[in-house]
């Protein structure tokens, strides 16, 4: 009977783990439990819930012996809505068009610096400390929402793939950090903390500012598509320096 | 709010068509982002459909994140092996971006005297 009920269980997981809906619900469930001890952590940005579900669901993945690929089939779906998302940051940007407007001009002249410090700093600081050329060339758009940033990777000859993870990697370290930055250098603005946080943190800055505040949340989405088509242009002109 | 889906799927479209056709390096959904945000400035006021379906996606927006983090899985001897230079150049970059953009920014809305907040 055990060795049968065994078998049952093993014969289910072999159909099952290719299926796209067990990574689906486990990518959901995985980031319902970062969610939540995020919630009872008080909001604590150290506790971020992408984070807790990326290293619950690597560990489920590996532990399984089932490649990414296999993973992405049913994550898929998930990714998929970044790309609506994206687009659905225009509804709080119509909402804030009269703050916006008035924010022309610092928005403009903090894109141009915050875009050129991104990449320029992340390419010398990597190069510095002796990393491959690939690796520095990958890590150039690390500031971009990722389909940008993994397009403008491509594009210079490093590594999309790579990319897709330095730029989570700088989100997540974004996301927890941009406060406390914020606080020590005495910036209160609204407007300014949230292109901040956009300018640094795309996405991921741009949900924790969502958090904090509408406005701010607001000014980071508008961040995040700025800095992709400024980080673009900027970019392959900067790598021809290296 | 299918078609308030609908047109957000559409945006995405047409901001991807355009965005192949002239091989532009911006990608479509910020494309259809500019898009949307001309249609609403355009019409002068915001379906109360669109509203949510945009509030819903945006509410759950690092959700969305999760498949391309775990990534990471598949690029692991590459940044372990460069742990040091990636890690260093993260941090620091990530503070520094922080730090200029929120002081220019800030900066430049004082020399235009408009400091109160809105």
């Amino acid at each position: 009977m055990i060795n049968a009920g065994h078998s049952t269980i093993a014969h289910l997981w072999v159909y099952l783990h290719t299926q796209p809906l067990l990574w689906l619900a486990a990518t959901l469930a995985a980031y319902a439990c970062g969610a939540t001890l995020h919630q009872r952590a008080g909001g604590n940005p150290l506790v971020n819930a992408v984070a807790i579900a990326t290293a619950l669901l690597v560990s489920v993945l590996v532990g399984t012996g089932t490649s990414y690929a296999t993973y992405f089939e049913g994550a898929q779906f998930v990714h998929f809505l970044l790309g609506p998302a994206t687009v659905a940051l225009a509804v709080p940007m119509f909402r804030n068009r009269h703050v916006l407007a008035r924010a022309a001009l610092p928005i403009l002249a903090a894109l141009l610096a915050g875009s050129i410090t991104a990449a320029a700093s992340a390419v010398a600081i990597a190069w510095a400390f002796g990393a491959t050329r690939q690796t520095i060339l990958s890590l150039a758009p690390k500031s971009v929402t990722t389909p940008i940033a993994m397009g403008i990777s491509e594009h210079i000859g490093g590594s999309p793939s790579l990319t897709a993870v330095l730029v989570m990697m700088t989100g997540i370290f974004g996301a927890i950090i941009v406060r406390p930055v914020l606080n020590a250098i005495g910036v209160k603005d609204w407007r300014a903390r949230g292109f901040a946080a956009g300018m640094a943190a795309h996405g991921l800055g741009t949900a924790r500012a969502f958090q904090v505040d509408q406005v701010a949340g607001t000014f980071a989405g508008i961040a995040v598509g700025l800095n992709g088509i400024a980080t673009a242009v900027l970019v392959p002109l900067l790598v021809t320096f290296f | 709010m299918i078609l308030a889906v609908l047109s957000l799927l559409l945006c995405q479209l047409l901001g991807e068509v355009v965005s192949q056709t002239w091989a532009l390096p911006v990608p479509g959904p910020v494309l259809g982002m500019v898009l949307l945000a001309g249609l609403l400035v355009w019409r002068g006021r915001l379906n109360s459909d669109i509203a949510r379906a945009a509030d819903f996606l945006l509410g759950h927006l690092s959700l969305f994140f999760v498949p391309a983090a775990v990534g990471v899985m598949a690029n692991g001897a590459r940044i372990a092996r460069e742990c040091v230079p990636i890690c260093v150049a993260i941090l620091v970059s990530t503070v520094l971006t922080i730090i200029v953009s929120a002081l220019v920014f800030q900066a430049v809305m004082r020399a235009m005297g408009r400091d109160e907040q809105p």
